[in-house]
C-alpha cells in the first residue's frame, strides 16, 4: 500500500465513525468507497487528506503539496471566473510561468471550459462546476487525488465525462480515491470498499467481491416477495440463499456487482 | 393557517439563538441602556491652578469635582490638563478675574458646567461671593456636535466593516465548503487567516481615510494632532474589530447567525462607547461594559488627536488597552480558526500514526 488507511478508527462522541477501516490508494489505480448516506465515506476521505486525525490506525498520505482534494460541497469559488479559479489554485501550489500556462490550458481543454475561461463559477451548470473542481484538483499533477462524491446530482453525460477525467488521472500515475453512493460506479474501480456504519462490508477488486459472494443467488418473477432475503430487480426479484439452497421455482443466476453490494449488507445483518 | 403557525413555532424552538435574540436581548438591552442612556453629567473633573487656587477650589461645588489644586501652575499647565484628558474644566486664578477653561470636545460636560457656573453667579447680583469669571471653551469653541461625532462615527464604521463584513467573508467560505479545501491546500493556517484579514484591513483603512476626509471637508472638523498617533490607534482598533469578526465566524454556521451575533456586538458599541452618551454619566453597574469595548478607547484617541492634538504620551492608556484587547481577541480568533482549519491537528493519540513523506 503506497497511500491509504490501515485499520483506522475514528470516534465521534459515543459512536465509531470508522471502525477498523483499511483502504489502499495506490498509484495508477482508482479506489472507490461506496456506501449510503452516513456510512462514513466522507470521514474516510477526511482522514486520508488530514482533515480528521484518527483515534487509532495508520494513515499514509503524501505531503499536502502532492494531494488534490475536492470536498462534497464545493471545490471552486463560484464568485471567481474559471480563469481566476485556475490562477488561485496555481498560486497556492506554487505553479507559475510556462508550466502553469501549459497545465491550465490542458485542464481547461479537458474539462471542456477552454472557451469559457472568463465565465463566473456560478454561471456554470452543476456538472460543469464539478468538472472544473476536479480539474483544479489535478492542476498540480498530485500524487493522490481524493474526490468526495464528485458525481452526486450530476447528469449522466457529465458523470461519464467526470469518470473519463478520473480514469485519465489514474492512467497518468495518480492514486485516486473516490467516494460515491452509486454502486455502478464502483465497478469501474481497481479496488472497492463497501462501507456501512463505518465498517467495510466487503473490500477488494470488483471481481474479488463477486467471487466472495456467499451462498447462492437466484431470480424469480412475481408480485409477492418470495423470501425475506429478496430484493426487487427489474420486473422480478433477486433471492439470496446464504446456505446455497435456493427455494423451489427460483432460477439460479450469476450475481453482478449490484447484487454483491446488497448481499454484503444482508450478510452483515445476518451476522448480527 | 394553524399548521403554518405550529411549524413556525417548532422551527423557532430549535433556533435557540433567534429565540434569545427575540426574548432575552430586548430585556437586557432595556436594562443596560436604561441605565446608560443619560445626558446628565454629575461629575466634572476640574483642575484649579494659580495663586488663588485653594480659595477658588473651596467655592466650587458639584458637579465640579476638583481633582487637582496647584498654586504654582499657570494657564499653559491648565490647558495641558484639558488636552491630555485629565480634566474637563480648569480654573486659572491669578489674573484680574479667574479664567475658566473648558474642553469643548465634552459637549454635555461643558453645557452642564456653563449652567452650574451661571447658577453660582446670578447675573448682576451684587455682593455675590463668587467673582465674575471669564469662560473660554477650547478645541470646539462653538460646541459643534459634528466635530465630536465624526471621529466617533469613523470608529463605528470600522467596527461595522471589521466585525460584520469580515465575519460574513469567513462564514461564506465555511458555508460554501471551500474552507475545508483550503485546509488541505499547502497553506499554513496563518496564511489563510492573514489572507482573509488583510484585504478587509486595507479596505477599512481606506474607508477610515475617506470618512475622516469627508468629515473634514463637509463639517470642517479639524485634524489638529499627529497623524501617526491616530494611525497607531486606528490599526490597533481595526485588529480588535477584525479579530471579533473572525471570532464570530468561528461560532456561526451561516451568514444569518453571523449577522445576528455581529449586531449583538455592534449595538452596545453604539450606545455604550461614549459615542452618544458620556461614559462618565453611565451608572457604575453598566459603565464597566464601556471599558471592555474597543470603540470606547478609539473614540478617546480619535477625539483627542483630531480635536485637541493630544500627544501620544497622554494616550498610552487607551492605546495600551487597545493593544491588549487586540492580542486577546485576535489570539482567541486565530486559535479557534486554526482549529477549524486543522480540526484535530496535534491531537492524534499515540496509537494513531500518520505518515507524510516530505514533498519531492
Amino acid at each position: 500500500m503506497r497511500w491509504g488507511l490501515e485499520d483506522v478508527r475514528v470516534r465521534r462522541g459515543r459512536t465509531l465513525a470508522l471502525d477498523g477501516l483499511t483502504m489502499p490508494a495506490d498509484p495508477s489505480l482508482v479506489t472507490v468507497v461506496v456506501g449510503g448516506d452516513g456510512a462514513g465515506k466522507s470521514t474516510c476521505l477526511d482522514v486520508l487528506v488530514g482533515l480528521v486525525e484518527p483515534d487509532a490506525g495508520t494513515v499514509r498520505r503524501p505531503a499536502k503539496e502532492r494531494i488534490g482534494y475536492v470536498p462534497a460541497t464545493a471545490g471552486l469559488y463560484t464568485d471567481l471566473t474559471v480563469q481566476e479559479n485556475l490562477d488561485f489554485t496555481a498560486e497556492a501550489y506554487g505553479l507559475s510561468g510556462s508550466e502553469y500556462h501549459r497545465k491550465a490550458a490542458q485542464i481547461a481543454e479537458r474539462v471542456g471550459l477552454a472557451g469559457a475561461r472568463h465565465r463566473l463559477g456560478s454561471q456554470l451548470s452543476g456538472g460543469m462546476q464539478r468538472k472544473l473542481a476536479v480539474g483544479l484538483a489535478l492542476l498540480h499533477s498530485p500524487d493522490l487525488l481524493v474526490l468526495d462524491e464528485p458525481t452526486t446530482g450530476v447528469d449522466p453525460v457529465s458523470r461519464a465525462e467526470l469518470w473519463r477525467l478520473i480514469s485519465a488521472a489514474a492512467a497518468e500515475g495518480t492514486a485516486v480515491a473516490v467516494a460515491t453512493t452509486y454502486v455502478n460506479e464502483a465497478a469501474r474501480a481497481a479496488y472497492v470498499v463497501l462501507l456501512e456504519a463505518g465498517k467495510a462490508l466487503a473490500s477488494g477488486s470488483p471481481d474479488d467481491i463477486l467471487d466472495a459472494v456467499p451462498g447462492a443467488v437466484g431470480a424469480i418473477q412475481g408480485a409477492e416477495r418470495p423470501t425475506p432475503r429478496s430484493w426487487r430487480r427489474g420486473a422480478g426479484w433477486r433471492v439470496w440463499a446464504p446456505t446455497g439452497m435456493l427455494p423451489d421455482g427460483v432460477r439460479p443466476v450469476d450475481p453482478d456487482f449490484d447484487d454483491a453490494v446488497v448481499i454484503a449488507a444482508l450478510a452483515r445483518q445476518r451476522e448480527r | 393557517m394553524r399548521a403554518m403557525v405550529a411549524k413556525e413555532f417548532r422551527e423557532l424552538r430549535r433556533d435557540r439563538r433567534t429565540v434569545a435574540m427575540m426574548v432575552v436581548l430586548p430585556v437586557v438591552l432595556l436594562i443596560v441602556f436604561g441605565y446608560a442612556a443619560s445626558f446628565n453629567v454629575h461629575n466634572i473633573p476640574t483642575a484649579v491652578v494659580g495663586p488663588g487656587a485653594p480659595q477658588a477650589a473651596a467655592l466650587l461645588r458639584a458637579p465640579f469635582h476638583v481633582t487637582e489644586v496647584d498654586t504654582t501652575a499657570g494657564k499653559s499647565a491648565a490647558e495641558a490638563r484639558l488636552r491630555d484628558g485629565q480634566a474637563v474644566v480648569a480654573v486659572v486664578t491669578g489674573g484680574s478675574s479667574p479664567l475658566v477653561l473648558m474642553d469643548g470636545t465634552q459637549l454635555f460636560s461643558v453645557q452642564t458646567a456653563e449652567n452650574a457656573l451661571a447658577k453660582m453667579m446670578p447675573a448682576g447680583a451684587a455682593g455675590s461671593s463668587v467673582p465674575p469669571v471669564q469662560v473660554q471653551i477650547l478645541y470646539n469653541p462653538s460646541l459643534n456636535t459634528a466635530w465630536v461625532m465624526v471621529p466617533g462615527l469613523a470608529g463605528l464604521i470600522l467596527v461595522f466593516i471589521g466585525t460584520l463584513i469580515t465575519s460574513l467573508g469567513v462564514v461564506r467560505e465555511r458555508q460554501a465548503g471551500t474552507l475545508e479545501q483550503l485546509a488541505v491546500m499547502p497553506f499554513r493556517a496563518w496564511d489563510v487567516i492573514a489572507g482573509k484579514i488583510v484585504p478587509y484591513l486595507m479596505v477599512a483603512a481606506v474607508d477610515l481615510v475617506l470618512v475622516v476626509a469627508v468629515g473634514m471637508g463637509l463639517f470642517s472638523v479639524p485634524f489638529a494632532g499627529n497623524v501617526a498617533v491616530f494611525a497607531v490607534g486606528a490599526v490597533l482598533f481595526l485588529l480588535v474589530t477584525l479579530g471579533m469578526g473572525v471570532l464570530i465566524s468561528t461560532v456561526s454556521q451561516n451568514q444569518g447567525q453571523a449577522i445576528q451575533l455581529a449586531f449583538m456586538i455592534l449595538l452596545p458599541q453604539v450606545l455604550l462607547s461614549g459615542l452618544i452618551f458620556p461614559v462618565s454619566s453611565m451608572a457604575a453597574g453598566v459603565r464597566w461594559i464601556s471599558y471592555v469595548l474597543p470603540l470606547t478607547y478609539f473614540i478617546e484617541i480619535a477625539r483627542g488627536v483630531m480635536l485637541k492634538a493630544t500627544p501620544i504620551s497622554a494616550l498610552w492608556g487607551p492605546i495600551g488597552l487597545l493593544a491588549l484587547l487586540a492580542v486577546v481577541v485576535l489570539g482567541l480568533a486565530v486559535a479557534r480558526f486554526r482549529r477549524d482549519l486543522a480540526p484535530s491537528a496535534g491531537k492524534a493519540p499515540a496509537q494513531a500514526r500518520t505518515r507524510e513523506p516530505a514533498a519531492t
